[in-house]
């Protein structure tokens, strides 16, 4: 069928008096590698649980495949979940957990070691080698496959994990991401994916909820949420961003002029993007959108605001210079690392610099909900 | 270099020097207090019988004969039988309670604490209490007199049931801590994890609850079984003259009947019988036989 295969309508949690989800509404479609993103605290992995079955929603509607599932116990909503503990059953071998859903199903006896065996070589376990090992004989991302065959093999519709590489070092979380994602691909299940690490977010994502104290503070593609983050909190959360701010005269066409401590800066909204005459607007500059010039060799048309370079910062790729603006801030500007052996930065600590971006270059944003 | 900077220096030395200096003080507390008396229990056990008590030179193993005479093999059998009942009950009780406690949140605290309060007096007292409850003017009695379902006292003391409900009563904690103990460490994701895998609540004990916390219940069996096999005040206080136990016997024996030998011969066969249960006990969990 087409359609949504979840949708949550307006869902709220409490905890006591505290409003752990907010009137969150949002239609996660087949087969999407759907993110839920935020800080601890905000709401993202008790949405999850929401949509599990494991805590109950004090209003609204949560429906699975077009039909409301709030009442349903959590085996009856046909989703799977990866815990971030992984939760094996320690006193089971890996063929028995694995195989620990298909006997609660009561599937026929004959089928489950089959079954098992292709769930295993499906997160590319050897059952010859694997099947009989306890979870405590297990490296961490071993045991993480295990958990992942133990809710794959029951063929849910949907997948839920949550934080589910949290534990693992960066290199077996590199190499994780990119096989979840490619089994969200081969196997066409939708998953659900709760993580506080923003760059996780960005590679595997179809679309990310960034989540910020129980709602959800922008849905969009990873390019969307990096490249025109609508708030101060997406904006810092996702990637680095400098803020700079001013009062707003309008100059038609969703170009704005801003006058504040720093001169007077350029900028265009995106659509949809309120800005009122006359009020202070804050945008935020991602450190690759920004430039340095000498401070007499400014381009046309470009925003430019004169300052000292404080620190340069080596970090490989990128160059991070940081820059004490006339009026007090630092802003940090990326440059592209083009081999200091060769070509290095003419800038120095101490260097007179002009700081300069493109109106288009930034994002207006909407004041923090 | 002063003192304390040599003794440093001597252990640095030696670094397999710090581990026995620590194990020491445990080491020669149970050679002098543990180990020694047993030796001289068992070396008593083979000797003849003093007249007025102790011992008298000479080697025999006539109180290891005497004491399988059916009179004593009874009240072994006896003793190990209501020890083993003694025990189930403790299981049955005191697993529910332990779940309870152990899934309590806020009131754990109290609930672990009312679990502990008998401890608070001593053992004595507590079976003294039960005299209180269960004899023919007691408070039972009293309570179904008053109420009309008797018209005469039912005689609860010095009966089998009494003593095993001393026994039960005065166990019951060394079942529970255990059991909450490994309850209490049970991930509640593995809850959770059974669940969405379609277990229902039964399956979710039986196949993940219990078996996780097996660990538990051997600790609480055998802190139950083994002191019930010893005990004696309970089946002297509660049981009187007819229910004898184990524990009865050998006190008797160096008490009343004066008789060293024989009680340190009983001794080391309910020592045996200990051994034999927690070995084969351990020897069987450890194979797998109890995990599901």
């Amino acid at each position: 069928m087409s359609g949504p295969v979840v949708q949550l309508v307006s869902i709220v949690k409490r905890f006591g008096s505290a409003l752990a989800v907010d009137r969150v509404s949002v239609d996660i479609q087949p087969g999407e590698f759907f993110s839920l993103l935020g800080p601890s605290g905000c709401g993202k992995t008790t949405t999850l649980r929401l949509i599990a079955g494991f805590e109950s929603a004090d209003a609204g509607d949560i429906l699975i495949s077009g039909e409301r599932v709030n009442d349903r116990r959590p085996y009856e909503r046909g989703v799977g979940m990866v815990f971030q503990s992984y939760a094996l059953f320690p006193h089971l071998s890996v063929a028995r957990n694995v195989a620990f859903g298909l006997e609660q199903r009561k599937i026929a006896k004959a089928e489950i070691p089959g079954r098992v065996n292709r769930a295993l070589e499906l997160v590319r376990l050897d059952p010859a080698t694997y099947a009989d090992r306890m979870p405590a004989q297990l490296s961490g991302g071993q045991r993480q496959r295990v958990a992942l065959a133990r809710a794959l093999v029951l063929e849910p519709r949907i997948l839920l994990l949550d934080e589910p590489l949290g534990a693992l070092d960066l290199k077996l979380r590199k190499e994780m991401q990119l096989e979840l994602k490619a089994l969200n691909r081969s196997l066409g299940i939708t998953f659900i994916y709760v993580t506080h690490d923003q760059e996780e977010a960005l590679t595997m994502s179809d679309r990310i909820a960034v989540m910020d104290s129980g709602r959800i503070a922008q849905l969009g593609t990873p390019a969307a949420v990096y490249e025109n983050p609508r708030t101060a909190f997406v904006a810092s959360f996702i990637g680095a961003s400098n803020f700079l701010s001013g009062m707003a005269e309008s100059l038609g066409d969703r170009r704005w002029r801003l006058v504040g401590r720093h001169g007077t800066l350029v900028v265009r909204a995106e659509p949809g993007v309120m800005v009122e005459a006359g009020r202070e607007v804050r945008i935020a500059i991602r450190p690759e959108w920004m430039d340095l010039f000498p401070p007499d060799q400014i381009p046309a048309g470009e925003n430019a605001v004169p300052g000292t370079v404080q620190e340069v910062i080596y970090l490989g790729e990128t160059i991070h210079v940081l820059v004490a603006l006339d009026p007090g801030d630092v802003v940090t500007v990326a440059l592209r690392n083009e081999g200091q052996l060769i070509k290095p930065v003419p800038w120095t600590r101490g260097s007179r610099v002009a700081v300069a971006w493109l109106p288009e270059d930034c994002q207006v944003l909407e004041p923090d909900a | 270099m002063s003192r304390r900077r040599r003794v440093l220096a001597w252990f640095a030395a030696r670094p397999n020097a710090s581990g026995y200096a620590l194990l020491a003080p445990g080491m020669i507390w149970l050679l002098l207090f543990f180990l020694a008396p047993i030796a001289l229990m068992l070396a008593y056990s083979a000797m003849k019988r003093g007249l007025y008590g102790g011992v008298e030179p000479g080697f025999t193993l006539e109180h290891y004969r005497r004491f399988f005479d059916p009179l004593y093999l009874d009240i072994l059998l006896r003793t190990i039988l209501w020890s083993f009942v003694c025990t189930v009950l403790c299981l049955v009780i005191g697993y529910p309670v332990a779940y309870v406690v152990a899934r309590a949140g806020r009131w754990r605290q109290w609930l672990l604490f009312l679990v502990v309060l008998p401890f608070w007096t001593s053992f004595l007292v507590r079976m003294f209490a039960m005299i209180f409850l269960l004899r023919d003017s007691g408070f039972i009695n009293g309570v179904l007199l008053r109420v009309g379902l008797i018209h005469e006292p039912v005689a609860l003391l010095y009966t089998p049931f009494a003593v095993m409900l001393g026994l039960v009563y005065g166990f019951l904690p060394l079942m529970i801590l255990p059991i909450y103990a490994s309850l209490e460490k049970l991930d509640v994701a593995l809850l959770e994890a059974a669940e969405v895998l379609g277990a229902t609540p039964w399956a979710r004990f039986t196949r993940v609850i219990f078996p996780l916390s097996l660990p538990g219940v051997v600790a609480g069996s055998l802190l139950t079984f083994i002191p019930a096999l010893g005990s004696f005040v309970t089946s002297d206080l509660l049981g009187g003259a007819k229910q004898v136990m184990i524990g009865n016997l050998i006190q008797n024996q160096f008490t009343v009947a004066r008789n060293w030998p024989f009680g340190s011969a009983a001794a080391f066969v309910l020592m045996g019988v200990v051994l034999v249960a927690v070995v084969g006990y351990l020897r069987r969990r450890d194979a797998g036989d109890f995990v599901g």
